[in-house]
């Protein structure tokens, strides 16, 4: 028996050599040193169930990992797992309601310890918690139970046919945490785990030894790492903060750093940047849509806490729906797609662009610019001037709005742009643009957050991972509203609630047929987008992230975290 | 006999004249004062005759360049009607110079006056009063420990709806910026203005007003402010300089007022990333800033030597 392994191994290295000496870059871990990456975004927290930021979430993807994710085709990739389930395969049960993953064997925390089935188990427990506030609840949608079959397989049961069972432990926002670590961190006291938060055990290539928030993650490569010839980087800076505008002179220009996240700048200033020859923009389409949020509910600070902008208190004015859409017929899409993004971006009215399958064909609706008809159409409503203000109103409410989003030059010239439309249909705005680490950084005690949403219209970009859109439509159901019962998480952010839609979502969550699918989710997309338009797309957004040319491996993923494959990135030229 | 000395005696001068003989003197104090009434006619007179709104959108004229540009090549795009260029949408650059330099300068000399205020208010009550003086200077201590961004963002987060409420979005900030820079500047002053009435106290002509029954408050004001003003005027000119660069410090990191309110800081903020193409759009507002705060030291340095009246006559 020995004696075969031995020559088994050696015929494999004979075999393999070739092929190690074609990839030059192989070699042991940690060859080829120092790797600095730069997030305008500061990552504020390590674990993507306590933050709905991508930041946090891409950040976290350098530790921890789950069970599998979706490369740049959107395919999935087994990471943690030995491979995808399928019914093919009998990982998913013939009637859809079971999937039953199997651990690769001899995975080690970083720790040393074995990672095991229980620790997967734990993570649902910990992220299904009642009284815990987690950001990725929607990943476990349906779940019933998640149990431990032996030490390696894991079977999850969902309470109806799940026709996409790939939801729990799949991407960069559902990764597998360790039990032992987060132990004590069950619902409410999740917050309270300050080193759990900041330096989570996990599998992925790297391992923090200094987390600063909001700042530098400093990490080193992960002795434990399932591919002993993995990561080539020895050691990781992971730099946040500051603008796009620096992080892309960083990377393209003074080549300080290797790599640079969604670079969202004036496509002139990109190529201006790349052109002293140091990195390479990279760009792709995913599901990035940059749009407008209508607030449901009155954000007036005259309410109380508690009262302010949640369901007790429907929105003065954006309830009308004659008024919303007025606000999205006076913009100029074509216009705001030039100015801000060139190439890198298209005019969209679809809150699902792509994949193609899924995106709602027939919503074109507001591509053109129509103010005499939003002007015609408040009219019709009864909101007129009839104070002679200037400013649209009715039953003594006028138009007033305040209209808020993160620091960003292209944003803040979206904002001048509509606040100019909005001025011609008889609309009053006040801007306010906030820090983004503070405004995407979820902490329950700021009122500047996206999610506690205390302002009338908010614009940002949000996207989903992977290829099926139901998690992402999912996040417009009734009870995911952010409120101050759940420490303000949730993903609706626009508090929206229809009983229709919560159960258009329910039948899309058992139907299997593509088709049928297919037509939920557009029909879904449209109920959100024109036909109610409670969220007002404004641009399709393909992501242009950089890289320095010293730097090869990097393959931008819009179906996952940026930062899924990092453990293949490797030196190449003198720069080493 | 007796009349002789009399009509020899000149009619007294008063000492404001010879303070201005001095400053004249000091050729920076004065470039720096035609500089500050220049920029200050420019941002308050100058948006009557240049009748431009600085909020203006208009898309299909921007990236003009600024007027001299044409002499560079003919085939650079310009206009007489925005003689220093258009922004990436259109705005006129001078218009929003304009209308930016207004709001930092109130911001600046409003900070100022407070910061000022305050200052001598502490100072004096300290130098004055030896059971304030613990007390004051402790206090005084904790305040210089306090950092101002980091303040500011907590006033931010604190005041800003109730001002927003009361006085509505700009003036509400406005009014926030002010206080935040001016209760974290006044230190300075009230450490030299308690250290200059400490020593003027135990001089004679201060024994002399005491020992006839002055009261506390017309000894402060008859006796020892006048002889403080000096080092307070350099104090607040210097106070004047630092308001307008946390001004531009905080509009800059995009804090500090909304996106469509221009300021000097924040056309900086706004221009930083077209910085190579459209040099001109960070020059200008970063010109007006340093020129100002430079006029404004030159002036402060002026009036120390002016004021003073063992350098004075020299």
């Amino acid at each position: 028996m020995k004696l075969k392994t031995a020559l088994l191994s050696a015929v494999a290295t004979i075999a393999l050599a070739p092929m190690a000496f074609a990839e030059a870059h192989e070699g042991e871990r940690g060859r080829d040193g120092q790797l600095n990456i730069i997030y305008w975004q500061a990552p504020s927290i390590l674990n993507p169930y306590l933050s709905g930021g991508t930041k946090d979430i891409e950040a976290s993807s350098l530790i921890i990992e789950p069970l599998a994710r979706y490369d740049q085709t959107g395919a999935m990739v087994p990471y943690l797992a030995e491979e995808i389930p399928t019914v093919g395969n009998g990982g998913v049960s013939e009637d859809l309601t079971t999937i039953t993953w199997k651990l690769k064997e001899g995975l080690l925390w970083s720790d040393g310890t074995p990672v095991t089935s229980a620790d997967v188990v734990f993570t649902a427990q910990y992220c299904m918690d009642p009284e815990g506030g987690c950001a990725q609840l929607s990943k476990f949608d349906g779940v019933e139970s998640v149990e431990a079959l032996d030490d390696l397989t894991v079977k999850v049961t969902f309470g109806a046919a799940q026709p996409n069972p790939y939801q729990p432990f799949m991407g960069g926002q559902s990764p597998i945490i360790q039990a032992a670590q987060f132990a004590e961190c069950l619902g409410a006291k999740a917050p309270e785990c300050t080193d759990a938060n900041f330096g989570p055990i996990g599998t992925g290539p790297f391992v923090v030894t200094d987390f600063r928030t909001n700042d530098v993650i400093e990490l080193v490569a992960n002795d434990n790492y399932r591919d002993p010839s993995k990561p080539a980087f020895a050691t990781v800076t992971f730099k946040g903060g500051g603008d796009a505008t620096a992080a892309g002179r960083a990377v393209l220009e003074t080549g300080e750093f290797d790599y640079a996240w969604n670079l969202q700048l004036a496509p002139d200033v990109i190529a201006s940047m790349a052109e002293a020859g140091v990195g390479t923009p990279v760009s792709a389409f995913g599901t990035l849509v940059e749009r407008l949020e209508m607030n449901m509910t009155d954000p007036s600070p005259s309410l109380e806490e508690g009262v302010r902008a949640t369901a007790a208190a429907p929105h003065p004015f954006l309830s009308d729906e004659a008024v919303r859409r007025a606000l999205s017929m006076a913009i100029d899409r074509d216009l705001l797609v030039e100015v801000g993004y060139g190439q890198a971006g298209r005019p969209t009215c679809n809150l699902v662009p792509g994949p193609e399958i899924y995106a709602s064909t027939e919503n074109t609706g507001c591509l053109v610019q129509d103010i005499e008809g939003a002007n015609a159409l408040l009219d019709d409503a009864g909101w007129v001037d009839s104070n002679g203000d200037g400013i649209r109103d009715k039953d003594g409410v006028e138009l007033r709005i305040l209209y808020q989003t993160s620091t960003n030059a292209v944003r803040q010239d979206f904002q001048a742009l509509i606040k100019e439309w909005w001025g011609e249909i008889g609309v009053e705005t006040e801007l306010r643009n906030i820090d983004s680490s503070v405004f995407f950084g979820g902490d329950p005690g700021s009122p500047d957050t996206f999610q506690r949403f205390y302002a009338d219209v908010e614009m940002y970009a949000n996207n989903f991972d992977g290829t099926d859109p139901q998690a992402y439509l999912g996040q417009y159901t009734c009870d995911k509203a952010p409120k101050p019962e759940s420490q303000w998480q949730g993903e609706n952010i626009n508090r929206f609630c229809d009983p229709a839609y919560d159960a258009l979502v329910a039948e899309l969550g058992a139907t299997a047929d593509q088709a049928e699918r297919s037509r939920i989710a557009i029909a879904l997309n449209d109920m959100l987008t024109k036909d109610t338009m409670t969220i007002v797309p404004l641009v399709d957004r393909g992501r242009v992230s950089a890289h320095a040319n010293s730097l090869a491996g990097v393959v931008l993923n819009t179906w996952d975290s940026e930062l899924w494959n990092a453990a293949d990135w490797y030196r190449v030229g003198d720069n080493r | 006999m007796t009349d002789a000395p009399l009509s020899a005696v000149e009619k007294p001068r008063n000492q404001w004249w010879d303070v201005w003989a001095q400053f004249r003197t000091h050729k920076g104090a004065v470039a720096g004062l035609c500089f500050l009434i220049f920029i200050t006619l420019f941002v308050t007179v100058g948006p009557i005759l240049w009748d431009v709104d600085p909020g203006k959108l208009n898309i299909r004229n921007k990236n003009v360049r600024p007027i001299y540009m044409g002499l560079f090549g003919s085939d650079v795009k310009v206009a007489w009607a925005n003689p220093m260029g258009t922004d990436n949408l259109g705005r006129d650059i001078m218009a929003n110079i304009m209308a930016g330099g207004r709001v930092s300068l109130a911001v600046g000399w409003t900070a100022m006056i407070l910061a000022v205020f305050l200052g001598t208010l502490i100072g004096v009550f300290a130098g004055y009063f030896k059971r304030l003086d613990g007390l004051l200077m402790r206090f005084t201590d904790l305040v210089l420990a306090l950092p101002l961004l980091p303040l500011l963002l907590v006033m931010m987060l604190l005041f800003r709806d109730p001002l927003r409420a009361t006085f509505g979005p700009e003036n509400g900030i406005f009014i926030l910026i002010v206080t935040g820079i001016g209760i974290t500047s006044w230190m300075q002053t009230a450490r030299i203005v308690r250290g200059d009435v400490m020593a003027l106290k135990e001089r004679e002509f201060v024994l002399a007003a005491r020992s006839i029954g002055t009261p506390a408050r017309r000894m402060i004001t008859r006796h020892l402010l006048p002889n403080v003003m000096s080092p307070i005027m350099v104090s607040a000119t210097l106070g004047l300089a630092t308001a307008i660069i946390t001004e531009s410090a905080l509009s800059f990191l995009g804090l500090g007022f909304p996106s469509d309110f221009p300021t000097w800081g924040k056309i900086l903020f706004d221009s930083v990333d077209r910085m190579t193409a459209f040099p001109e759009r960070v020059i200008w507002p970063g010109l007006a800033i340093s020129l100002t705060v430079l006029a404004v030291n030159y002036i402060g340095d002026g009036l120390r030597d002016a004021l003073d009246p063992r350098i004075r006559g020299q």
